[in-house]
């Protein structure tokens, strides 16, 4: 049963990541993308991390992905004839021969490394979301708040790139003045 | 059961698919799509690993680089408005001399 959804989750999943390189429309290569995410998700849920299966619907799904289908649509692009570089079949075999070699030494290398204490039955007993809760707030306290202040600049970083920009000619001085 | 390196292979073939992705296509969402992509690929890599070294590292991993790529969306995007306001591009190989 578990291989049946493992297989299941993975073919798709791959299927719709190739999709998402090679459709022409980069809105259907959106909603490829969509397709490989949730199904990235269903494979979380195997590995027993509920939770990051959630967060990523939630915010890859929901958020990124909305992201990119509202700057598509903002921009309104034609499908173009040449969707792909000149030299893109060189590229791809450079890609094909790269993949070989990874899945190769991949496979053939050793797995392994400390064992922790966080076992299946452990996690399943406090419940998923709050293995993460107590581990995000105890051990990983500075990083969570140093990825705050990082999403923070990214905001910034985001109004300030796309915000309209102020015609510098008709400016006029009285403005600085009032109060 | 399914072995460790069922995920590690899955995980390596999204990631050189996002990474041809990003080699050979022109227009710069989907670029950024196949970083997605490929993000997506080391997230299942870090939680393989997490479930089968009873360890919570990896998934914490996982959640910071959604965090990080949910701010490189929203920084690539403002570029790319930024950049198609001004030159009506988005093709990577019509954007190539950095200021204008």
């Amino acid at each position: 049963m578990m291989w049946l959804l493992f297989i299941y989750f993975a073919t798709v999943g791959l299927v719709a990541g190739v999709l998402t390189v090679a459709l022409r429309n980069p809105v259907h290569c959106a909603l490829a993308l969509l397709t490989l995410l949730l199904h990235m998700a269903g494979l979380f849920v195997m590995l027993n991390a509920e939770f990051l299966a959630m967060v990523q619907i939630i915010v890859y799904a929901g958020a990124i992905l909305i992201l990119y289908l509202f700057v598509l649509m903002l921009m309104n692009l034609k499908t173009e004839e040449q969707h792909l570089h000149k030299k893109h079949s060189f590229l791809l075999f450079a890609g094909i021969g790269l993949l070989g070699e990874l899945l190769i030494l991949l496979l053939l290398s050793p797995f392994g490394g400390t064992i922790g204490t966080a076992t299946t039955e452990v996690i399943l007993n406090t419940g998923p979301s709050h293995a993460v809760g107590i581990t995000m707030f105890s051990d990983y306290l500075l990083l969570f708040e140093i990825v705050g202040i990082l999403l923070l600049g990214a905001v910034i970083g985001a109004i300030v790139l796309a915000k309209t920009p102020v015609n510098t000619d008709n400016q006029e001085p009285a403005n600085s003045s009032t109060p | 059961m399914i072995p460790l390196s069922a995920y590690v292979a899955l995980s390596a073939i999204l990631f050189m698919t996002g990474l041809v992705g990003v080699l050979i296509r022109r227009n710069f969402i989907v670029v950024l799509m196949s970083v997605e992509i490929m993000l997506n690929a080391a997230n299942i890599n870090l939680v393989a690993f997490s479930h089968y070294l009873n360890s919570m590292a990896g998934q914490m991993s996982a959640l910071f680089i959604i965090a990080v790529a949910a701010a490189e969306a929203a920084l690539g995007l403002a570029i790319i408005i930024v950049i198609f306001r001004r030159k009506m591009a988005t093709n990577v190989d019509q954007i190539n001399i950095l200021k204008w």
